[in-house]
């Protein structure tokens, strides 16, 4: 598939572009506070999407789409359709554990379990069914080697993961995704609680990560946005408060030549 | 120093003085009633006292019925309020929708604690010893007891479950592990300390209890100690009650030993309550 020719422009869908994840209409709600209106928009396999946008625009909402997140919260619901490889994933029939084992998430705050390093890496595989002590040892290795955290922590695999600095703790929740074998990671915000050092390691880290997974990432900092991201979605609130997708492009487009003059705004650094 | 400031001195002083005299009435009663158990009953403790059984009514020889009765209690008692108090605990922070009838159900369980114990006792001779027929026996008291304790338990799981950050519950499911799992690996191993500091106590309380036993099986003297779940069986509390009100002669040194053995029970159950919290605490 040549992904270049496929390319969504703006709220465009081509129904033939072969979209890992795609958001067809989507009206979320919250009660009757409606957080996301009409969202249409195809995310690219192996291409690293950035969504961004002033705070509560719904950028949040909009990842947490995508793995089902959102069900946590008491009276959400979902109008229009989602679908992960052209399967809808709002469906009672869906397994949503299985939907969120191959769409993992890393969140804003590092949150590893308070169990040693090699628990928490281990923890998806062995709930999935992985038993074998030497295959866990290889998922260990392989998934803190994807997340460049293996030289910092191969001689303290005993150790706690709340005793990492909060960078190192960012990476091994990636490592803990990476270790149930996902197609998407999503990441909301993962480095706004993280200093810059740390926060160039993430961003390397996805660069190389992309070859092999699809990324979705909320980001407050378009600077991240134009580093590391191919495509970039601009969000907004409308009166209402509801979340609208302004634009949607490669982001060497959105960044040098948008085409709304909200986004121009808002990345020129008028509002937002 | 200037009169305004002078007077805000004296104010200070006079709230300590005020503060430090509420403490002592409130602790000073809790140190003499042990201080004075102590004094009284630990010349009644002897081997003896502790391993054989009673005679004369109680007013002589020992108390070893009592103490393996309330053993069996508090054993029967954790053995049916710890399992349904952490599921129901689970069941209303990880299942339950929050609606009215969680609320209600909410509202019944705290208030389940604060209805009188002697209505728990009504309520087990209705229901277990008559309708379930076991009789007066272990049985019907341990599940009397466990009825009390219930309340309790799980309102104590409750808090500690809802006490896990949600972080790691979205960090779990975020990876495809399903819901159970989540509870089952990441909520109850981290909620586990405070559960158990929870039935620890409820558990204490229980060995304290002797109205609600008195009606479901407690029994005056025993010759032998309980052979099944379906004997009568004696208790410390129980026994405290009927040799200092209804044994007159009972030496007044029995009496006290019997008082200091209940106390060092319970007291040990809650210190143990208080080590269990705090090395969870510690490990955190």
């Amino acid at each position: 598939m040549n992904a270049d020719q496929t390319l969504p422009t703006s709220r465009i869908v081509s129904p033939d572009s072969g979209a890992k994840l795609r958001t067809e209409k989507v009206n979320l709600y919250y009660g009757s506070f409606q957080a996301l209106r009409s969202i249409t928009m195809d995310i690219r396999a192996c291409a690293i999407t950035a969504i961004i946008g002033p705070s509560g625009c719904g950028k949040s909402s909009l990842i947490r789409l995508f793995n089902r997140m959102n069900d946590l919260i008491m009276g959400s619901r979902v109008e229009g359709n989602v679908a992960l490889d052209g399967v809808t994933i709002y469906d009672s029939k869906i397994d949503v554990a299985e939907v969120r084992k191959r769409v993992g998430m890393v969140f804003q705050k590092p949150n590893p379990f308070p169990m040693s390093v090699f628990d928490n890496v281990t923890f998806g595989p062995m709930r999935h069914g992985v038993k074998n002590r030497a295959e866990l040892e290889e998922i260990v290795e392989k998934s803190l080697r994807q997340a460049a955290l293996w030289e910092e922590v191969k001689d303290k695999l005993g150790q706690s993961g709340l005793a990492l600095s909060g960078g190192q703790q960012q990476r091994l929740c990636i490592a803990r995704v990476l270790a149930v074998s996902p197609e998407v990671i999503l990441m909301d915000e993962p480095c706004s609680a993280l200093d810059p050092v740390a926060t160039l390691k993430i961003e390397d880290l996805m660069r190389g990560l992309v070859e092999q997974y699809t990324i979705v990432i909320v980001t407050h900092n378009m600077q991240q946005a134009a580093r590391v991201s191919d495509m970039a979605a601009f969000m907004m609130m409308e009166e209402d408060r509801a979340g609208v997708l302004v634009e949607y492009g490669p982001t060497s487009k959105l960044f040098t030549n948008p085409k709304d003059k909200r986004t121009e705004d808002y990345i020129t650094g008028r509002f937002g | 120093m200037t009169k305004a400031e002078m007077s805000r001195q004296v104010s200070q002083r006079t709230a300590f003085i005020f503060l430090g005299i509420a403490t002592a009435i409130a602790v000073v009663p809790v140190l003499f009633i042990i201080i004075y158990t102590i004094i009284s009953g630990a010349g009644a403790i002897t081997w003896g006292f502790l391993t054989q059984f009673p005679s004369q009514a109680g007013k002589a020889g020992g108390i070893l019925p009592a103490i393996i009765g309330t053993f069996y209690l508090m054993l029967g008692t954790v053995l049916f309020a710890l399992p349904v108090g952490i599921f129901a605990g689970v069941y209303l922070t990880e299942y339950a929708r929050d609606n009215w009838l969680t609320k209600v159900i909410n509202m019944a369980i705290v208030n389940l604690a604060g209805v009188p114990s002697i209505v728990f006792g009504l309520f087990g001779l209705g229901v277990f010893v008559l309708a379930f027929n076991f009789g007066l026996s272990l049985l019907a008291a341990s599940l009397t007891l466990a009825c009390q304790a219930l309340a309790m338990v799980t309102t104590t799981s409750r808090e500690a479950i809802l006490a896990v950050p949600r972080e790691y519950r979205e960090g779990s499911l975020a990876i495809g592990v399903t819901r159970w799992q989540t509870v089952r690996h990441i909520v109850l191993p981290q909620a586990l300390p405070g559960i158990i500091t929870g039935a620890v106590l409820a558990i204490s309380r229980a060995a304290g209890e002797t109205a609600p036993i008195l009606v479901v099986g407690a029994a005056f003297i025993l010759p032998r100690l309980p052979q099944s779940p379906f004997d009568q069986f004696m208790a410390l509390p129980y026994h405290l009650y009927t040799v200092s009100a209804h044994v007159p002669g009972t030496p007044t040194s029995v009496v006290w030993g019997v008082a200091l053995l209940l106390l060092v029970v319970v007291l040990s159950f809650d210190i143990l309550a208080a080590v269990i919290r705090a090395r969870a605490r510690h490990r955190r």
